[in-house]
């Protein structure tokens, strides 16, 4: 067989000069446009695409960063095919959509490759945030808190800044070298990061609340937690977090079975799939308790699992995991649907009859990422109300029910994309801001 | 299948597509093998004085990411001793004596230098002769060129002297470097021209480099003007050519050039009044091969309007070529909109919200654009339906207005038909 280069080389790789531009050119330059409803950040899509047309890529990327100080990282992790791109109205006329995350990759590197800042902080203002976790909601609160002139401290319990962006999205999308790129980029405009600082543990809310006059919480989620099934703690049962972690940060450590089953329905679950793929997995299943339709996957991602050659084992739910010391396989029970549950998605329910028995020697536990709650626990006492596990916020403002605390991104989501995180950490800021002026005036 | 060859001038050609004299026509070595494409024509690089060149000569006019809407070039004639161009010229026309071949001359304006220079061409078997009045760049700073064709007088003399000794037909080129081509077409038919053909390029700085501030094209540091050609100048080529086609002084036939890239802009010159066409930038953009379609495309064409020949399709649209003095100023018709077809992008809005007439509403939809016509304000513009990038999805349907037919001039002569007019008249 032969050997690919580099299994995990960009599945989008970037335009070159010429291709941009004819792309650019392609923009219908729509008026009210739907790709910039679509985008979470508002970014004026075909204002940058125009600039890009006209070679004026400096402005095209302070377009996209203004909105989006994420803008380069999002360019190549969004969901494009949901937002912006699915919305351009290419699709109606049956022609391609605009590459519009492409387009916003060509102006962004430009930007990182010639100096040009992601902003510029404003002139100062009084007042200090701290703000938790250095994720996309982080640093885009902080980033936006120091372009408005309010100091704002990032305090992050890992060695590096960047959450999931550095240690969560698929390799072929981006590089944790990269995430780090726009990290240092973020921090050479102003934005300030400590590192290896928990929050709860190794500083405590009460003395942050003493430095500092408002806190934003973007802590994310944490990981995904034991099956909760005999044989969860066999040698070969990995929780899917710390999998792509390890994959991306310690690729020289990281191993992968020659058949593995990767529980869970989800777009983690996906890259699960495809990167045990890569790094040569011999045999990959996706098994799924509800139906293809019930799956919450985006469809262009579940496409990528099956071009990989995955094999999609649905209405199945693990009951045993088999072994001695070490996994050896699974054991599947039956399920159909039922009636639907709480989210209005039909409830799987067993079957009876045989379980299937399925040999492997890996199992990646991939059924969604569990809150934070030794940090959640903490922040109950102090009046901020949760909702499932999740910090509940007033959504125009991002401020919880404490006045003094604002929170975004994963931890208030449950989940969703950089590009949301980004959007709510830019919007916490300027409640923030909003509300210190108030106070300072 | 319909007929394709015609008769120019008297030359025979059996199709109405030739090479204009420029880079393609260089060599015999060239036109053999475009002859061999199916080219049915050719017009040799024009032959003179011996030149000299430069380096670099060609700049483009690039358009939303395609080449060459525009070409711009400081070239001057052929560079090519004229034995070596004689010896080629009677070569070819022995193997291939079927196609047009004409020869294309420029010297300077000194009766001895053109009965010299015609017999030369002749006395090698070119079928017809194009005199070149139109470079507008380099020779006519030695009075050549376009500095012939833009004195009439001096279209009209050199003709003549060409005419004392020429035994072939003889064509001249025009400019479109003057104010009103009409005036050097007949004077080239004053002097005794069997044709014309037009338009040769166009006075053109295609664009500066914003780093060197040099224009493009750069010669170590400094740029001179040169002639534009290529699709950009065909609209300007297609009025050219049928100011001349419906002026009743000239009425010999015309060989129409300028941004001809397909059977559909031929046909258009044709339909214009052009008995044959010639091509340059398309085919120094792609090759010889481009004829392939168009041969094959004009004829489909005709077959399925029903021509049997060429010659039906020869000035068929003139007679609908007017002033607009002439114009029904109560012919009206209004934007429709297929709101099936809207995929929701609200150009059209823009468009005639800031550019035209404010006669578009547009509102938010679940979440899409919703556009309609605002008929009573709507003027008949077209500009809504031109920028819609949807086929057939803004249509331009007439409205009655039960008002009689009115023209400008007949309103001039009796301004008591002012009630006549309608609203749509006012802006
Ligand atoms: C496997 C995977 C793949 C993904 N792929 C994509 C994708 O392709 N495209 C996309 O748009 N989205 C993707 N996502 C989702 C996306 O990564 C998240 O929505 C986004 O990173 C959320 O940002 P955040 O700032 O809320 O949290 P996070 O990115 O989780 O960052 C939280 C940060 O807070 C720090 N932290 C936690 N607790 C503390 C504490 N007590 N004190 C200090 N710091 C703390 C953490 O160390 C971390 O750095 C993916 C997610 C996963 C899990
Ligand atoms: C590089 C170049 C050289 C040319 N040289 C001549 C020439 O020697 N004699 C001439 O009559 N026209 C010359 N022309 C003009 C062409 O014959 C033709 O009139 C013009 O390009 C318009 O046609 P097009 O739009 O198909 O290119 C030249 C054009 C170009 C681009
Ligand atoms: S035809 Fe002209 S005036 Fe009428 S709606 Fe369209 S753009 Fe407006």
């Amino acid at each position: 067989m032969e050997s690919r280069s580099n299994p995990f080389s960009e599945l989008k790789p970037p335009l070159a000069l010429d291709a941009a531009l004819a792309e650019a050119s392609r923009c219908l330059f729509c008026f009210d446009a739907p790709c910039t409803r679509a985008c979470p950040t508002h970014i004026d899509v075909p204002a940058f695409i125009k600039k890009i047309a006209t070679g004026n890529l400096r402005g095209s990327a302070r377009t996209i960063l203004e909105a989006n100080v994420l803008g380069a990282s999002c360019a190549r992790v969004c969901p494009t095919e949901v937002l912006c791109e699915g919305a351009c109205v290419m699709n109606d006329l049956h022609a391609k959509p605009i590459k519009i995350g492409q387009l916003q990759r060509h102006a962004t590197d430009w930007a990182m490759a010639h100096g040009v800042r992601p902003f510029s902080a404003g002139p100062k203002q009084p007042g200090k945030v701290a703000i938790l976790g250095a994720g996309p909601s982080g640093l885009a609160c902080a980033a936006e808190l120091t372009r408005l002139g309010i100091e704002a401290v990032i305090f992050e319990a890992g060695k590096q800044g960047g959450g999931l962006n550095t240690s969560g999205v698929a390799e072929y999308k981006m590089t944790p070298e990269f995430a780090l790129r726009e990290v240092s980029w973020l921090v050479e405009a102003g934005v300030q990061i400590k590192t290896g600082v928990r929050v709860g543990s190794d500083l405590t809310l009460e003395e942050l609340e003493a430095q500092f006059d408002r806190v934003f919480v973007g802590v994310g989620l944490g990981r995904i937690g034991k099956l909760g099934i005999p044989g969860d703690d066999l040698d070969g049962v990995v929780d899917a977090i710390d999998f792509i972690a390890e994959l991306k940060l310690e690729r020289a450590q990281a191993k992968v079975g020659r058949r593995v089953a990767v529980i869970g329905g989800g777009n983690t679950s996906i890259d699960c799939v495809t990167q045990a793929e890569r790094l040569g997995a011999e045999e990959v299943y996706l098994i799924y308790r509800r139906g293809p339709e019930e799956m919450p996957a985006y469809r262009h991602e579940v496409e990528l699992a099956r071009a990989s050659g995955c094999r999609f084992i649905y209405l199945a739910q693990p009951v045993r995991i088999l072994g001695r010391g070490k996994v050896e396989a699974i054991e599947l029970a039956r399920m159909r649907l039922g009636a639907p549950d709480a989210s209005g998605r039909r409830r799987p329910e067993p079957v009876g009859g045989d379980n299937q028995i399925l040999d492997v020697d890996m199992v990646i536990s991939s059924t969604g990422q569990k809150p934070r709650s030794e940090l959640l626990e903490l922040l109950e006492p102090k009046g901020i109300k949760l909702d499932r596990g999740r910090v509940a916020v007033d959504e125009r403002t991002m401020r919880t029910s404490n006045p003094s605390y604002y929170a975004g991104g994963d931890c208030v989501s449950g989940g969703k994309e950089v590009v949301n995180a980004v959007a709510e950490g830019k919007l916490a800021a300027r409640s923030i801001a909003a509300d210190l002026r108030h106070l300072w005036k | 299948m319909a007929d394709l060859s015609v008769k120019f001038a008297g030359v025979q050609s059996p199709n109405p597509f030739w090479l204009a004299s420029a880079p393609p026509t260089n060599t015999g070595d060239q036109i053999m093998r475009a002859f061999d494409a199916g080219w049915g024509g050719a017009v040799w690089k024009t032959l003179g004085e011996p030149i000299v060149n430069v380096s670099s000569r060609y700049s483009t006019v690039d358009f939303n990411g395609q080449r060459v809407m525009g070409l711009n070039n400081i070239e001057l004639i052929t560079d090519r001793p004229l034995a070596v161009n004689l010896r080629e010229i009677t070569e070819v026309k022995k193997r291939y004596p079927k196609n047009a071949l004409i020869v294309s001359l420029m010297v300077e304006s000194k009766r001895e230098k053109w009965h010299e220079i015609v017999r030369a061409a002749e006395g090698a078997g070119a079928d017809g002769l194009e005199l070149n009045f139109g470079c507008p760049h380099g020779m006519s700073e030695r009075g050549m060129g376009s500095a012939v064709g833009q004195v009439p007088d001096y279209t009209c003399q050199i003709t003549e002297w060409v005419k004392e000794v020429a035994k072939t037909p003889v064509i001249v080129k025009l400019t479109p470097n003057v104010t009103d081509v009409v005036y050097p077409a007949r004077a080239a038919k004053k002097g005794g021209a069997d044709a014309v053909s037009l338009i040769n390029t166009i006075n053109s700085v295609t664009g500066v480099d914003l780093d060197t501030f040099t224009p493009r094209p750069d010669v170590g540091g400094r740029s001179a003007h040169g002639g534009y050609c290529g699709p950009a100048v065909k609209p300007i080529a297609l009025n050219m050519i049928s100011s001349i086609a419906k002026d009743p002084e000239v009425r010999i036939p015309i060989s129409g050039i300028g941004g001809i890239a397909t059977w559909r802009d031929a046909a258009e010159f044709i339909l214009l009044g052009c008995t044959s066409v010639q091509v340059c930038t398309a085919v120094m953009h792609y090759g010889f091969r481009i004829v392939e379609d168009m041969i094959d495309g004009l004829s489909n064409y005709l077959d399925e309007k029903g021509f049997r020949s060429v010659n039906d399709l020869i000035g068929r649209s003139l007679p609908s070529v007017t002033k607009w003095e002439e114009l029904d100023l109560n012919y009206k018709i209004v934007a429709r909109v297929d709101q099936q077809k809207c995929i929701g992008c609200g150009v059209c809005y823009v468009a005639c919200t800031d550019g035209a007439h404010q006669s578009i509403a547009a509102r938010a939809e679940h979440g899409r654009t919703h556009v309609e016509i605002i008929e009573e304000t709507c003027v008949g513009c077209n500009l809504c339906s031109l920028v819609c990038p949807v086929e057939g999805c803004i249509s331009m349907v007439r409205d009655d207005t039960g008002r009689p037919p009115l023209t400008w001039k007949q309103y001039q002569e009796d301004p008591s038909a002012h009630k006549h007019l309608g609203p749509h008249n006012a802006h």
